[in-house]
Order: C-alpha cells, then structure tokens, then sequence
C-alpha cells in the first residue's frame, strides 16, 4: 500500500519522470500531467484518490495558480503543493492565499519534499475523517 | 561613480555675457531717459524761473526810478506854479525852498536856480557859486525852452560833478521871454537807488542813455565797452520801446552775462541789469551736477548689479546642468539595471529548472545505489560523494538563482514604520563576533531625533549586512574601523558606511552595482550584492552612491526618503 496518491503537474517532463521515479521508490503513488488542463482531466479521472497536487508555479496556457484555483473549486479536498522554479515570496503567498498547504523551491531536498507531501497527505486524510464523522453523526441524530 | 561633464565654459561664458548685455541695456535705457528728462526740465524750469526773476526786478525797479524822477519833477513842477516869479528870484527865499525841500525829501535836491530866458541864472540857492551863470549854451537849457518840464541826462556842467538836471519853464502872464525853474539832483541819492539794486553775488544795475553813456555808476570791473552799451539799445541808439528785453550775451571777455533792459524816461535811458550767467545758474548747476553724479553711481551700481547677477545665474545654470545631468545619469543607471534585472529574471528562471532536473536526476541514482546490487562495488564511495557534490552544487546554483530574483522581482515586501539608528544597531550587533576576529571596529554616530521611515526592515537589514561584509571582507588583511553615520538631510534620512580599506579603483567603480561584478577571488562572492542593494534602495525611492580612492577608503552614501514609502518601481 502506497503512503499516499501525488499527482505532479510540471511542463518540464524530465523533471517530472525524475520525481515520480524517486517518490514511487519511497512508495508514493504518483501520476503526473504536462499541464493544468491535463492535471484536472486526472483528478477526475481518477475519482477520488489523488491526495495531494505537487504544481508548478509556471506553465505555458494554464498556469500554476489558475489551475490551483480549478482544483479547489472542483475538488476541495485535494491538497496542492505549489512548486516554483523561482521562488517569489509574491507566487508563494499568493498560491497560500488561494489555498495551497505549502511550497516547495526548486530543486527541492527529496526529504523535505516527501514530509511536506506526507503533511499535506495526513491533512487530507484528517479532513475526510471529519467529514465522516460529521456525516455519521448526522445520520445517527436523525435516526434519534 | 558619479562622474558629471558639464563644464561647457564658452557656453556659459555666451549665457553670462548677454544676460548681462540684456541687464545693462534694459537698466540704463530708464536710467539715461530719465536722467536727460530730469536735465531737461530742470534746465527750462530753471531758465524761467531766473528770467522771470530778473525782469520782475527789473520792472519793479525801473517803476521806483520813474516814480523817482517823476516825483522831482512834481515837486519842482509845484513850486513854479505856487510861487510868483517875484517870490522865486529872491535869492533869501530861495534858499529857504531849498532848505525845506532838503528837509522834507533829503539831499536829493543839491540846488535851485532862476534862469532867465537868455540862458543867464538871475537866482541861486545852493553850495556852488552859480549866480549868475550862463545857460544859454547848455544842452539842457535848449531842451528846457523848447519843452514845459524837461529832466537832463546826467552830466559834469559847471560844477564839475555828475548831476542832472530837473526844469519846468514858465511863461509870464504879462508877455515877455518865459524863464526856467531848475533844480540839480544830487547824483548821489539818484545813483543809490540804482546801485543798491544786487542780485545773486555778481548781478548789479546800471543806467544808460541814448549815447550809451553811463547814468550811474556801476562795478568797474564789469564794465562794458561803449559799443556793447549801444548794441543793448538796438538798431543804433534810436530809443527803446520795447517794455522789458532779456537776452544773454558774452562780453569782451569771454564771459556769460545774463541782460534784462527795461525803458526808463520815456524810452531815453535804459535801466539794465546785469548778472554773470554762471551765478544765476548756479541752482541749475547744482541740479546738473546732481544728476550726473546719480547717474554716476547708478551706472556703478547697475554694472555691479549685472556682473553679480550674471554670476549668480550662470552659477545657478552650472549647477541645474549638472543636477540634470546627474539625473539623466541615474536615469541611464537605473534603465541599465532595470534591463540587468529583466535578463537576470529570465537567465534565473531558464537555469533553474534544467538544474532542479539535474539534482533530482543524480538523487535518483543515489537512490539507485542504495540497492544491494550496487553495495558491494568499490567505488560506491565515490560515487556518493560525486552525487553529493552535484547536489551541493545544484543547491549553490539555487542560491545564486535567488539572489539573481531578488535583484530583479518585482517586490512584495511588507514595509513598516522602522527606526533606522535601531535598525543599524540589531545588524551591527550581528556582526560584532565577525568583526572581531577580523580585528575591525565599528562605530555608528546617529543624529538626534531620526524619524521613523516606512520601508521593508528585511530589505534594510539585507543592504546595511552587506555593506558591512564587504568592508569586513575589504579589511580582512588589515584590519581597521567601519563608522556608520545616520542623519537628516531635509526629507531624507541618510546613511553612510565608511571604512578605513585599501579603496576602489576608479575604473572598478562604475561596474561596482552591476550584477556579478565582482573584485573577490572566484568562489568567494557572486557578485550580486550591491546589486541586490541597488535594487532594494531604488525600489524605496532612494538611492546609493559610492566614493573611493585608493589608499583612503570607501564610503557608500544611502539617501532614503523620509515620506511615505513610494510605489515600487517596475522592472527592478
């Protein structure tokens, strides 16, 4: 059993192969996509079991914060990392306003970046705890 | 850096030269109108006010001289029609007339006398020994007979003194040859009349007749020639009619007299007066000479005025030029940097990735060797060490893209109220451990009362490390003293590092803000942070200078405005 499903959007397809070889050899789940388009088109896809997006900042077309606002308009529950080759303290904190859990600078440390995918993991992971437990309860007080 | 050509001396020395030329001509222009105006009108004023002067004296004078004679002759005109022939020839009561004429009138009359119509004097009364005398050849006594009163011309007679003579003729009611009544005017009492009359130092009155002869004595010294008296009559001495003439005229001389004649016993003596032009002009001199000395000292003070303004704005332009000149130049330093800044933004971003590829391509092989296949080889050391190298080397990439972004982002840096001397001390405090082992001192030297600056601390406390640095690094060798000074220059703060190094080469100078430029041995500096300052200090709406010379230090210079913080310039 993987420790979580990672899906990375980046336009800079070697960079994504590196990534999705060294976290599945940390027994990560991982998909990828070229684009924010592509990435969305996943996350349906997939139902789901993506758990968190690794994005990068700056694509070509739909950039990294557009496709951030997409995801948390359709699929709340995803966590977004956002991942930026140059890390402005304006695209962080815009991405973090928006929604993101964290960011992470390129090249990022392997090991910071599979604890902040694991953070973001457990956090979505917790919300879907609550959001059972409020739905059992909800069950439960109309059955009383 | 900032090295400013504005020294265009024919330039200015043409700007100077007819602003002065434009100052002169627009000064004296009012200056001369109104002094030839002032000369002018005090020149006719002055001329009117003399003449009107003289020849009121002379018609007020010559109605006394009139009235004088007039009165003479009433008085002898009186006595001939009061007392009998009889009563007149009797020498006793004659004298008696005489007496009470002098009593009553002074010794204005010197004489009386009886003369017969033969010319003889058949009575006397007065000092000379005239009984008797004959008449009968006596200008006078033609004149007398063929008029009914008669005044003479002044004249030496028989008595061998100036007098004249006053006469009535009278006709006897019985027939017979008419007889005269004369009486002398003593010359003295006539000629005080005129001779008192003084005007100014030099103007005097005198008396002529017909012949130009003299009627009154006058200044010996001021005599004029018979001829000149006669041209006063004009047209030859054929009696004047005119009332009152004034002329000026030069005498033998040379010199300028002032003439005002006036007609006296019906046209045949000529009262004139006299006054040396110079003297009845004096005022009017005085007056010229006073406006030209002003406009003497006006001109003076004018040509000074001019050279003075004309320093001043050449000065002034010297200055603007080279304050414009200076801004053209920050202009072109901060378009050069704005253009460093989009090329670094760009060289950041296209190096990044493919190193972020690099780096997580070797971490990938690392990964690789961590299976047991590759544990038992010999080199698994070294290539852990060669994949820890590119990992480093890719994180110093990293690190060097930042710094690149920093320099060029278009920053987001939150500002807040910060004291600057406060500031300045939490950064040196940081640096003292440093310092110390580098055996440099540093002192801070704060103005009283430095207000509060909006600005981003962060970005602050980023420029005022790095200046710091690089006067540590610049005295590593040596050691020696970092003083920082802050003060209020109007609205704006400034700040100053200086330190006691080896100094800057002038040609490194003009390079020293551009980014990787640097004088440090390869590996030990970027070269991005004075870059870095620049773009942070230019984004604040301030600005950083830096003066060096070899041998005697560096001092960078940190203007920032004390206003609000301004809005972030773009590009940079």
């Amino acid at each position: 059993m993987s420790k979580a499903t990672v899906l990375l959007i980046d336009d800079e397809t070697a960079f994504l192969e590196a990534m999705k070889r060294r976290l599945e050899r940390r027994e990560f789940h991982v998909e990828t996509a070229t684009g924010g388009m592509q990435g969305l088109e996943l996350i349906e896809a997939c139902g789901n079991r993506i758990e968190v997006v690794v994005l990068d900042v700056k694509m070509p077309g739909m950039d990294g914060i557009e496709t951030l606002c997409e995801i948390k308009r359709k699929f709340p529950l995803v966590e977004v990392i956002m991942l930026t080759g140059h890390a402005t303290v304006d695209s962080a904190i815009e991405g973090m306003k928006r929604g993101a859990f964290d960011y992470l600078m390129k090249p990022a440390d392997i090991d910071g970046f599979t604890a902040k995918v694991l953070a973001a993991a457990e956090k979505r992971q917790a919300q879907e705890q609550k959001i059972v437990e409020a739905r059992m309860k909800a069950i439960t007080h109309r059955r009383a | 850096m900032q090295v400013i050509h504005t020294d265009n001396r024919p330039h200015y020395a043409t700007v100077s030269r007819k602003i002065l030329i434009t100052f002169l001509v627009v000064s004296f222009l009012p200056l001369l109108v109104m002094t030839g105006s002032l000369l002018y009108q005090s020149h006719a004023f002055f001329h009117e006010k003399v003449k009107n002067q003289i020849e009121y004296l002379a018609k007020i004078h010559t109605l006394n001289i009139d009235a004088f004679l007039r009165e003479r002759l009433n008085n002898i005109r009186f006595l001939a029609a009061t007392r009998s022939y009889e009563e007149l020839t009797d020498e006793s009561g004659l004298r008696r007339i005489l007496q009470r004429l002098q009593e009553e009138y002074g010794p204005v009359f010197s004489d009386l006398g009886i003369v017969d119509g033969n010319g003889r004097q058949i009575a006397y009364a007065g000092p000379f020994r005239l009984e008797g005398a004959d008449y009968s050849q006596a200008p006078w006594f033609k004149e007398a007979m063929s008029n009914p009163d008669y005044v003479s011309d002044v004249f030496m007679g028989l008595r061998g003194l100036p007098h004249f003579i006053v006469a009535v003729r009278r006709q006897p009611r019985r027939g017979g040859r008419p007889w005269i009544l004369r009486a002398a005017i003593d010359f003295r009492s006539f000629n005080d009349v005129v001779e008192n009359l003084r005007i100014g130092k030099t103007g005097f009155a005198f008396i002529l007749n017909r012949q130009g002869a003299l009627q009154t004595e006058t200044l010996a010294d001021v005599k004029l020639a018979k001829a000149s008296y006669m041209a006063l009559f004009g047209r030859g001495g054929t009696g004047v009619r005119e009332p009152v003439r004034f002329f000026e005229r030069s005498d033998l001389t040379g010199i300028k007299s002032l003439y005002v004649t006036a007609p006296l016993k019906n046209g045949d003596w000529l009262m004139v007066l006299q006054q040396i032009s110079a003297d009845a002009f004096g005022d009017l001199r005085k007056t010229q000479g006073i406006a030209l000395i002003n406009l003497i000292l006006g001109s003076v003070a004018i040509i000074a005025s001019g050279v003075v303004l004309s320093r001043l704005v050449k000065a002034r332009l010297l200055r603007e030029d080279r304050e414009k000149a200076m801004m053209n130049q920050q202009i072109v330093e901060s378009g050069k940097m704005a253009s460093l800044g989009e090329l670094a933004a760009g060289i950041a971003h296209e190096i990044n990735n493919p190193v972020a590829i690099m780096v997580e391509e070797a971490g990938w092989i690392g990964d690789l060797l961590e299976e047991e296949t590759f544990q038992d080889s010999d080199n698994l050391a070294e290539f852990k060490r060669a994949l820890k190298q590119i990992n480093t080397q890719g994180i110093r990439c990293r690190d060097i893209t930042q710094k690149l972004l920093s320099f060029a982002r278009k920053s987001e840096s939150r500002t807040s109220l910060v004291q600057i001397d406060q500031l300045i001390d939490e950064v040196v405090s940081l640096s003292t451990q440093h310092a110390r082992y580098a055996n440099v001192l540093i002192e801070t030297r704060y103005a009283q009362d430095l207000p509060a600056i909006e600005v981003s601390q962060t970005e602050i406390q980023q420029v005022m490390m790095n200046l710091i640095n690089n006067a540590m690094d610049a005295m590593a060798k040596t050691g020696g003293l970092i003083q920082i000074d802050a003060s209020l220059d109007r609205d704006h703060i400034v700040i100053e590092v200086a330190d006691t190094g080896p100094g800057i080469p002038e040609t490194h100078l003009s390079r020293i803000f551009d980014p990787f430029y640097t004088t440090k041995p390869v590996g030990k500096g970027t070269g991005l942070g004075l870059s870095i300052c620049y773009g942070i200090i230019s984004r604040m709406g301030g600005r950083i200078q830096v003066k060096s010379a070899v041998g005697a230090g560096t001092t960078f210079t940190i203007h920032l405005p004390c206003a609000e913080a301004p809005p972030h310039q773009p590009g940079l």
